[in-house]
């Protein structure tokens, strides 16, 4: 693609420090995210996928720096986030907005739907009283609720109108980027799936670009353009979201795929064992992070870091196997 | 069937006692476990089946929480009518149960060894020696290794899969018919999920214990039960054999259930979606209570509650348009007859 990507992600990594002992000193840091890169292009949707600790979440907030991170660089637009001003950075977000997993917990009780979806406007200074109110009922139609429900508490909806009202709340400032972080995985099926069709509704129409993190590969499927999957901190591969389903190339990629159970009885699947469970991030492996629990594990995967290599056009992957 | 119900739940009602006063959770449950097999039952949040587990188990935080009508046999006793001291011989014993938390079922106080002896104790006036063998054979038989050194362990040691098999092996020692296993692997990550599901059929398999499992998902479902019980809110609206129920469901809300899960297999252009939400417990009064969300509804779906059909063999249906079906079914082929 020759225009300019969105968002351009280098090296990424964040350390957090292991407190311990007699005055909490440090006593030894999780990488949490350890040397990760991709771009996303302007209007895709870009999915980070993976399974508890591999990091996913954490690169979600390094993207809106609601993290600093240890090393490494989030181009947005071109520009490095990270060597923003406070204030430079606060207008920035108004162009990079979170929908959050929990809709219980990411709306504050004792405020009005009205003033949740003002807030964005008046801390930017967007538009007069008015068009605020304006925008507020014009937001609430567009993620398909009514207007009368801009007066009610968010103890007064069910799980999937409160997840409404918080992706409302990440469109009030028109944003180009949306970190949707794990967004339905709360909700029921039936719920879920009214979620996944409003979101993708809303990309055509605002034209927006999701970072959309998730740990279901069947949701993830549906959803995304290109993704990336994450393992201990790492991202083993990255592909065009089609491809990847069609001809995973990691070890891990593989396992994950064939893990997921398939709701129709009639289908018998060669399941890929995996062994163990996720070592530690504080004390990852030698070499290639997944080598203890890989089923095509060499000696060089125990010492040597496997290196990311385009393996087809688009198609990236970590892994000693795909040397040549 | 000669096979007689390992567990037999006939009419279940359980209710709860709020401000507002009574509030049914659950109503007309009813359905039977035979020996050794997988039953799923399915719903989503708010269906009322871990108020069915519980109801089974004893278990309803009383108050607010009472069985108000039905009955529930384990091997021909009704259990319902027993008191709280047999009922502390049948639990753990004869029926056990698994939950979703592994994290916050296992006490953080007391060893993985301990914990496991007391299961043993409780109902069994053995020696310490005897009951910590049984231990160690059980941990063995969940697939967990170093097992002298696990007995020591504390619960945080562990990592959620390993406490989850922990929690199966306590569950298991005092060899139950019935093992209730409330979203067992909703917690877990899909590799470790995977992990668990297999070690739940080989237990079926290897020890012929009965498994009740409850979850939101139908994937499971599939993957490990042999017949599934579809709960929407508080009652069972379709009952059938796996392969009946994912190939040719008969009621509206199974029917969108199924069209509404993301398919992994292919990229689909739209999801399919249920409108509107899971009405209040208690706020349907009367009709069917998938009337608001339902696509086929009739006029008299909103007036009268439809009855639950039996189509053909081991296939119940809770909804008005199979005994329409039915009718024209008995009709046609009284025609042919002709």
């Amino acid at each position: 693609m020759s225009s300019q990507p969105l968002l351009q992600v280098n090296d990424l990594r964040k350390e957090f420090p292991i407190k311990g002992g007699v005055f909490g000193r440090e006593i030894g840091t999780v990488q949490a995210v350890n040397g990760i890169s991709f771009t996303v292009n302007k209007g895709e949707t870009f999915s980070l996928v993976g399974e508890s600790g591999c990091g996913k979440s954490t690169t979600g907030k390094l993207l809106l720096r609601l993290h600093e991170p240890t090393g490494g660089e989030v181009l947005f637009e071109g520009e490095n986030i990270y060597t923003f001003s406070k204030e430079k950075m606060r207008k920035t977000r108004r162009d990079m907005q979170m929908v959050f997993q929990d809709p219980f917990a990411s709306l504050n009780p004792r405020h009005t739907i009205e003033k949740i979806l003002t807030e964005p406007l008046i801390v930017h200074g967007i538009g007069t009283k008015e068009e605020r109110k304006e925008k507020v009922e014009h937001i609430l139609d567009v993620v398909g609720m009514r207007k009368e429900h801009k007066k009610r508490y968010p103890h007064q909806f069910s799980g999937g109108q409160r997840q409404r009202i918080g992706i409302a709340r990440a469109l009030m400032t028109n944003p180009k980027l949306i970190v949707a972080d794990e967004p339905v995985s709360a909700l029921d099926v039936s719920i879920q799936s009214q979620v996944l069709n409003l979101m993708k509704d809303l990309q055509q129409e605002f034209e927006l670009t999701y970072i959309f993190i998730s740990h279901d590969l069947g949701v993830v499927r549906y959803i995304s353009d290109r993704i990336g999957v994450m393992y201990l901190g790492h991202m083993v591969e990255l592909s065009d979201s089609e491809e990847l389903y069609r001809e995973p190339l990691h070890p891990y990629t593989k396992t994950l795929l064939s893990a997921v159970p398939i709701a129709d009885p009639t289908v018998k699947r060669e399941r890929i064992e995996i062994k163990g469970d996720l070592p530690s991030p504080s004390n990852p492996p030698s070499g290639c992070v997944f080598h203890t629990r890989c089923n095509a594990c060499m000696d060089i995967c125990k010492v040597e870091k496997p290196k990311m290599k385009q393996f087809r056009p688009g198609h990236y992957v970590a892994c000693h196997l795909y040397n040549d | 069937m000669t096979i007689k119900p390992l567990l037999q739940v006939k009419n279940l009602k359980t209710s709860f006692f709020t401000d507002d006063g009574e509030v049914p959770a659950v109503e007309d449950i009813s359905f039977n476990v035979y020996p050794g097999e997988i039953v799923g039952i399915v719903g989503e949040s708010g269906s009322g089946k871990s108020v069915t587990s519980l109801s089974i188990m004893g278990l309803l935080p009383n108050p607010p929480g009472k069985v108000t009508g039905g009955e529930i046999y384990l091997n021909g006793k009704n259990i319902l009518q027993f008191n709280e001291k047999q009922m502390r011989r049948v639990r753990g014993n004869e029926l056990a149960m698994i939950f979703q938390e592994p994290m916050t079922s296992l006490n953080p106080l007391f060893t993985i060894g301990n914990q496991l002896m007391e299961a043993v104790l409780i109902h069994n006036k053995w020696p310490k020696k005897k009951a910590y063998d049984r231990a160690v054979e059980m941990l063995r038989l969940v697939g967990l290794p170093r097992h002298e050194e696990l007995m020591n362990a504390y619960p945080h040691e562990l990592s959620g899969g390993m406490r989850q098999r922990v929690m199966i092996a306590m569950a298991l020692i005092c060899n139950p018919k019935v093992l209730i296993a409330d979203e067992p692997t909703t917690a877990l990550d899909v590799t470790i999920q995977a992990q668990i599901l297999q070690l739940i059929k080989e237990i079926n398999e290897k020890l012929k214990t009965a498994v009740l499992l409850i979850t939101h998902d139908l994937g499971v479902v599939a993957e490990v039960c042999e017949r599934v019980i579809v709960m929407y809110a508080g009652k069972i609206v379709e009952e059938g054999d796996v392969h009946t129920i994912f190939q040719n469901p008969q009621h509206p809300y199974t029917k969108g259930l199924l069209q509404s899960i993301p398919d992994i297999r292919k990229k689909e252009k739209r999801l399919y979606s249920i409108p509107g939400t899971v009405p209040k417990p208690g706020s349907v009064k009367k009709g069917c209570r998938f009337y608001s969300r339902c696509n086929v509804r009739m006029p008299r779906c909103l007036h009268d509650q439809p009855p639950y059909y039996t189509t053909e063999e081991n296939h119940k249906v809770r909804c008005w348009l199979v005994e329409k079906e039915g009718e024209e079914r008995e009709q046609s082929t009284i025609t042919t007859s002709q």
